[in-house]
């Protein structure tokens, strides 16, 4: 007989439950840990590696020191508390020289101080005359202000000591928010353009005119460009609107500030360059250039796929070039060379100098993930957009870049992370940052002679909540942006 | 393939010329891919183009609204030269819709937003009144309520209607079609062929580049074959499959209709 060919089935089947997978603690070791002998043998060593290392680091950890006024006190106490030759942390350093860690030589505000802590003490010394003023000797200043230093509290010293960073930091995070969270409501974003500007006074003091000025050159290139921009198009109006604004800065820019200071004097103390450090240091060159570095990067990756031969060569040959050199020849260049090529006299602000390299090396490495971006979009794409009338800009930004980011996210946040590290690189040009300068600064002084591990995991922790912070964020974004089911 | 046949009588086929195309050559590097065309259509009309793969049906298509750009002759859309004058080609383009083979829906934006955006940034329509436009033409490609998913999450045919809506919602007097179900399952060609049908019924220009000839012979009122970069043969449907001239035409179809 033959096999029967025909079938019909009478009923169609009901979903069912599957086979419940043997489970258990038990199987899941065997599966992971000891599926074979060299598996077997790869565990166990890797326990000894890992009891070997807390058999070391957990009564270091334990040993902990937290109050001591110098390694040599903290030796001591250890000694003294475990007996002779036991090991131990000494975070005392941590506890005592944190601020220089977090805001370098950054100026605390005892003016400030005094005017809302001790009014008493201070309108009997004379106010801000008889104290800080400019014929004040030197020495009358300065016992003042140590004993400001002795009877100030915690918040007395270092919340309104450090106002001004504190504040820049706190109204970072209202600026940065509309920009990493599109839930929140679109008019904040007019504050987080108007930041730079108000980071800028906190930071660096002066008189308030100069940011305001400055931005006033921003509402001269965007006037130009509205103006122009239906006769002359998108590109020509925008590249005349940015050559009216730098002539607003150059020549209008010095003469309009100096006016305005005389009629309405309004401003905080200077701060030099130099007397900035720590992570205050990596955070102000950090975030400039992550914001700076991705519109310059999106610009160069489009520049390298344009059609037009000139904006063509020249972003390829920008980006070969960035990318061929070192950071540390660019920060070199930012700190000596540049100089060379500046009219003599001219001054011009070494952080700023440093933002605007790091900022060039970022952008050249972000084009190329773009661009890597832009490449895995489907034809279709571009075809469908220019096929509803939509032009070159609005194609790039209505349908291009927000899919394009969305590939390169890791991408862009990898090289961010990398950039925010690399600020310590400006080590190498003199600048106090938080893991090579302040800590030289840390460990010449004679009280501290000698520590070695502490400041550096202390300055690598705060980097490694920093930068696993982006990371989770971009993992968030990602799974956000998510759309397109595949 | 669609059973429904339309009244033929109610399309009325104006006098007035939508699409002019003169003795248009077009190459890819040496490659001769459009070969002296010549071609008028009329509004009103439906013209299904077909072919064998490479005879250049696509790229013919694809000139009309300069996604590929032709090197002599001359095309006349709506009255507007293409040259490569951008903002002719923009005109053009707001005016021609064009449906793809792979829907090239924008996946990042939700059914809803892929029909807002043209009219929205270059119609410049408020954005309350483009999504009421928008909602308009969902209902009538039947999916309404899938306005808010993505892409992603909806059929191939569904994406294709979408597309059609999309290209809807800009408004314009004339369609073109690029094989608009070579990509779909077979359960799903009908519900888009119905939606194109539906169009053809209220009068709209149209050029479809397509296999399905139950689609030509229900819809179209002239038929074009294209061998070579060049047109073979064009006649009305009834015609042109019952008494095909050319060998050429003949051989194409004894093979698509052959089994």
């Amino acid at each position: 007989m033959p096999k029967q060919l025909t079938y019909v089935r009478g009923e169609m089947l009901a979903p069912k439950e599957p086979p419940l997978r043997e489970a258990g603690v038990v199987k899941w070791l065997r599966e992971n840990l000891f599926s074979g002998p060299l598996n077997t043998i790869l565990t166990l060593l890797g326990l000894l590696a890992t009891a070997w290392l807390l058999l070391h680091l957990v009564p270091w950890l334990m040993h902990s020191v937290w109050n001591a006024g110098s390694l040599g006190e903290c030796r001591q106490i250890i000694a003294a508390t475990w007996g002779e030759g036991a090991t131990g942390a000494c975070w005392a350093v941590v506890r005592e020289r944190w601020p220089q860690y977090i805001f370098g030589f950054y100026p605390q505000d005892f003016a400030l101080i005094a005017r809302l802590s001790f009014a008493d003490q201070y309108a009997a010394a004379g106010g801000y005359e008889g104290v800080f003023g400019a014929a004040v000797n030197g020495a009358v200043r300065e016992a003042f202000i140590a004993d400001l230093r002795a009877n100030a509290g915690l918040f007395d010293l270092y919340v309104l000591g450090y106002w001004r960073p504190i504040l820049a930091f706190v109204l970072m995070f209202v600026a940065i928010a509309p920009v990493l969270f599109t839930a929140l409501p679109r008019k904040m974003i007019w504050f987080s353009l108007l930041y730079p500007a108000l980071a800028f006074w906190l930071l660096w003091g002066g008189t308030v005119w100069l940011p305001v000025v400055a931005l006033l050159g921003f509402a001269v290139m965007g006037a130009v460009f509205t103006l122009l921009k239906d006769q002359l198009g998108v590109p020509v109006s925008a590249g005349l609107g940015l050559v009216a604004a730098v002539l607003w800065w150059l020549f209008a820019q010095a003469p309009v500030t100096a006016g305005l200071q005389s009629a309405l004097p309004f401003g905080l103390a200077s701060v030099d360059s130099d007397q900035f450090g720590g992570f205050l240091l990596s955070i102000v060159i950090g975030v400039t250039a992550i914001s700076a570095s991705l519109p310059m990067g999106i610009l160069l990756a489009l520049g390298r796929r344009s059609d037009m031969l000139l904006v063509r060569t020249l972003s390829v040959g920008f980006i070969e070039f960035i990318r061929g050199v070192p950071l540390i020849t660019l920060l070199f260049t930012a700190s000596l060379l540049l100089q060379y090529f500046l009219p003599p006299g001219n001054n011009f602000d070494i952080i700023l100098r440093v933002i605007i390299l790091v900022t060039f090396f970022a952008a050249a490495y972000i084009a190329e993930v773009i661009r890597g971006g832009l490449a895995a979009l489907p034809r279709g794409q571009y075809e469908a957009a220019d096929a509803l009338g939509l032009d070159y800009w609005q194609a790039q930004r209505l349908v291009v870049m927000p899919q394009a980011l969305k590939i390169s996210i890791p991408g862009i946040v990898s090289s961010f992370i990398g950039l925010f590290k690399d600020t310590t690189l400006v080590a190498f040009v003199g600048l106090m940052d938080p893991l090579k300068g302040i800590t030289a600064v840390v460990r010449a002084d004679i009280d501290w002679k000698g520590i070695y591990w502490e400041p550096y995991i202390f300055a690598g922790t705060l980097f490694f909540i920093i930068c696993f912070g982006m990371s989770r964020y971009s993992m968030w974004l990602e799974r956000k942006l998510k759309t397109d089911h595949r | 393939m669609s059973e429904q046949a339309i009244d033929r009588r109610k399309l009325q086929v104006s006098d007035e010329v939508a699409i002019q195309i003169t003795n248009m050559n077009k190459w890819y590097g040496q490659f001769h891919v459009l070969r002296d065309v010549n071609m008028t259509v009329q509004r009103g009309e439906r013209i299904v183009i077909c072919g064998p793969s490479g005879s250049g049906k696509s790229t013919l298509i694809r000139c009309i609204n300069r996604l590929e750009e032709h090197q002599a002759g001359q095309i006349i859309v709506d009255g507007t030269e293409l040259t490569s004058d951008l903002k002719n080609i923009d005109k053009v383009r707001s005016e021609v819709g064009m449906v793809f083979q792979h829907f090239n829906l924008f996946p990042h934006l939700t059914i809803l937003e892929n029909c807002t955006l043209a009219p929205i940034w270059v119609r410049k329509v408020p954005k309350k009144e483009a999504e009421e436009t928008a909602m308009h033409y969902l209902r009538k490609v039947k999916i309404p309520e899938q306005a808010h998913k993505y892409p992603g999450m909806l059929s191939g045919g569904q994406q294709q209607r979408v597309a059609i809506a999309r290209s809807l919602c800009m408004k314009p007097r004339i369609m073109l079609f690029d094989e608009p179900t070579s990509a779909l399952d077979p359960e799903m060609i009908k519900e888009v062929l119905d939606t194109m049908i539906e169009l053809a019924e209220e009068g709209m220009t149209m050029l479809c580049v397509t296999h399905e000839m139950g689609f030509a012979q229900a819809v179209a009122n002239r038929v074009v074959f294209m061998d070579q970069g060049q047109i073979v043969e064009q006649n009305e449907p009834g015609e042109f499959f019952r008494n095909p001239q050319s060998e050429r035409t003949k051989l194409f179809l004894s093979q698509i209709l052959g089994h």
